[in-house]
């Protein structure tokens, strides 16, 4: 099955990957194909953009129109391209550096316009590519080549960020919850608005071997531990949730006016009723 | 429609409108605001997006997300927001995406004086951005320049696949003029991108002559390349090979190179039996053009020379002016940039003198009328 759907979806000349053994990435790229094939995604109709960093080099292997963008601006990219052409889809791909440190702020902004873009953040808690530099998902106390003593700081919590600041689909899944995440990410797609979906990855290179993960098997358990699904999490007190995560859906809104529509309708005003 | 009163920065709008802009992002600031709140109230009436950014460096990455739409984008800054733009001018030179960034110069450095004009962004704009790549600017002194040179940006920024900066300052966005903007001649016809091959799947937009630039299809259209920051390939993907990389970097240089006897322009007036030649740019040429006539009503044998593009600088011309004349002053505002540009084009053969503006004041006409007067008693 997935190799029908690497043929069809992955750029098989542009393989093997750069990713190090033992990566989540990939696993989140072969829940994207399955999604792609679930929703039954028009090749030719579809954009996928990327920041820069490790979970951004996805771009170079989907065989789709594929920008890769400078770090953090992938979504201010995506937002000018989706802004004109409402006939394509436009998928975004980012790491947790690239989203929320230098991309921070148009990562909010996106979410406070709701525009028909799909975001989908691969976390794995540090700077891979750069040979593992604290991000701002890096765990307190946790240790990274800039946090030597521990992170001094708190994490952000992605989805609560993205809800905060207005967008309309907001779910979480990590590398363990594989069906899960394809689930999402078709979710994601079809759902009309700023969709986002936090991933959680493992980074056994960079991140486990710093912080007593003697494998990327025992990172995965640790995410399986720590997950609680959303249902569950609405029945659980602040203090039993501390140190897990959330993962599902945890909003869905339909009723919101995407960005695109509210601009069609002012140019259509202007022309009379023809487009 | 007759002539009617239209200030520096509005005509920027008609003439980029008459070149068919569809999409303009941007973020206020002084003095370039004006730009961005009528492309806000009319591009929506010609089919246009306006849309107001979170800063000026995802203003021009959606610009860039526009124009790879395939649509003529455009945005419009001054010297704090051109600063954060630095970053994406380089992608855009670099992946070969067309786009025109209008920089309204104010004095500086940082926050400067928002309302005061200057020309100190000259040598920024040419090497604002990091790595080597050439740059393409063209700077109007008049309303109507306003409106034709904003066509000619586009024009050019499609032709070479790449970013024009529209260098005014904050005299000439904000000085009034009557143009008729229906009524001006010569307009330049923006070639379209296309056509492109109906092989989508295989074609390869960065496979052309060691001379010509990329031309990139819309995105979405079922042309499957890659669009990237890094040194790449004829399909656009990461390579490293010195010799490609190298090739690249060149044509990207040699693009520019092929077409810089079209592309550069200049004004010159009183030269042919000039003894000096008066060379400025933007809102100065207005003093120095003044200044000139009143020099020659006294029988001073001076010349009037003013680069409208302003990169590539008009070297060879102004190489050949300074072989017929004992001395250049160069009037900008700044401690000296241009005349970087005109001492190297010159060489030691002539004498060039400085006229600096640094106080955050236009240099006024009786300035170079004195200038000039001491150049030629010594």
């Amino acid at each position: 099955m997935i190799g029908e759907l690497t043929n069809k979806y992955l750029r098989m000349d542009r393989l093997p990957h750069m990713w190090c053994p033992g990566c989540g990435h990939g696993i989140a790229l072969g829940a994207l194909l399955r999604a792609f094939d679930r929703v039954k995604i028009d090749k030719d109709k579809t954009v996928i953009l990327s920041g820069i960093g490790c979970a951004s080099r996805a771009v170079g292997y989907l065989d789709f129109s594929t920008v890769h963008t400078t770090h953090g601006r992938a979504l201010a990219f995506a937002t000018g391209l989706r802004l004109l052409r409402d006939d394509v889809k436009v998928i975004v791909i980012m790491g947790d550096g690239d989203a929320l440190a230098i991309g921070g702020n148009h990562f909010i902004h996106a979410c406070r316009r709701n525009i028909d873009i799909t975001a989908i953040v691969l976390n794995n808690q540090i700077y891979g590519m750069t040979g593992g530099q604290g991000s701002p998902t890096t765990p307190q106390s946790r240790l990274s080549t800039t946090t030597p003593y521990g992170n001094f700081a708190r994490a952000f919590d992605f989805c609560n960020l993205a809800i905060g600041a207005g967008a309309t689909y907001v779910a979480r899944a990590t590398a363990y919850h594989a069906s899960l995440m394809t689930e999402l990410y078709a979710n994601a797609i079809k759902h009309h608005g700023f969709s986002f979906v936090e991933t959680f990855t493992q980074c056994p290179v960079n991140y486990g071997r710093r912080n007593k993960f003697p494998d990327p098997a025992s990172m995965l358990k640790y995410m399986k531990d720590i997950s609680v699904p959303f249902k569950v999490a609405e029945k659980m007190g602040s203090d039993e949730l501390q140190g897990k995560i959330v993962i599902g859906e945890l909003i869905k809104e339909k009723e919101d006016v995407e960005l695109n529509e509210v601009v069609r309708e002012r140019i259509m005003k202007f022309r009379g009723g023809a487009q | 429609m007759s002539a009617k009163l239209v200030q520096g920065n509005e005509a920027v709008v008609y003439g980029s409108f008459k070149a068919g802009l569809k999409f303009f992002a941007g973020y206020p600031i002084t003095p370039s605001t004006e730009i961005a709140e009528m492309c806000a109230r009319d591009l929506p009436k010609v089919g246009g997006v306006f849309i107001q950014m979170e800063d000026e460096i995802s203003s021009i990455a959606a610009c860039i997300g526009a124009s790879l739409a395939g649509f003529r984008s455009m945005s419009a800054t001054s010297g704090p927001g051109f600063s954060l733009m630095q970053e994406n001018i380089g992608y855009a030179i670099m992946a070969e995406v067309p786009l025109v960034i209008v920089n309204v110069q104010r004095m500086g450095p940082s926050t400067g004086i928002a309302t005061a004009p200057s020309q100190s962004d000259y040598m920024q704009v040419r090497w604002g951005t990091h790595g080597d790549h050439p740059m393409v600017s063209f700077a109007p002194f008049s309303v109507e320049e306003c409106f034709t040179e904003a066509i000619r940006s586009i024009y050019w920024s499609e032709r070479i696949s790449s970013v024009v900066v529209l260098l005014l300052d904050e005299v000439v966005a904000h000085m009034r003029e009557g143009i008729d903007v229906d009524n001006i001649e010569n307009i330049l016809e923006v070639p379209d991108r296309g056509p492109f091959p109906d092989e989508k799947g295989s074609f390869r937009p960065y496979k052309v002559d060691r001379d010509k630039g990329a031309k990139l299809p819309p995105l979405g259209m079922g042309y499957r390349f890659n669009v990237t920051g890094l040194v790449h390939d004829e399909m656009g993907f990461p390579v490293e090979d010195p010799e490609k990389t190298g090739d690249l970097i060149r044509r990207l240089h040699n693009k520019i190179d092929a077409v810089e006897d079209e592309i550069t322009s200049y004004d010159e007036r009183y030269t042919d039996d000039a003894d000096v030649i008066v060379i400025s740019y933007g809102s100065v040429a207005r003093s120095a053009l003044r200044a000139v006539r009143e020099l020659r009503k006294n029988n001073v044998k001076v010349g009037f020379f003013r680069p409208i593009t302003v990169w590539p600088f008009p070297s060879k011309r102004v190489r050949e002016l300074s072989k017929k004349v004992k001395n250049i002053v160069v009037a900008e505002m700044s401690m000296g940039q241009m005349v970087l540009e005109v001492e190297r084009s010159v060489g030691d053969s002539c004498q060039i003198t400085l006229l600096q503006g640094i106080k955050g004041e236009l240099i006024t006409p009786d300035n170079i009328y004195n200038t000039v007067s001491e150049v030629i008693s010594k």
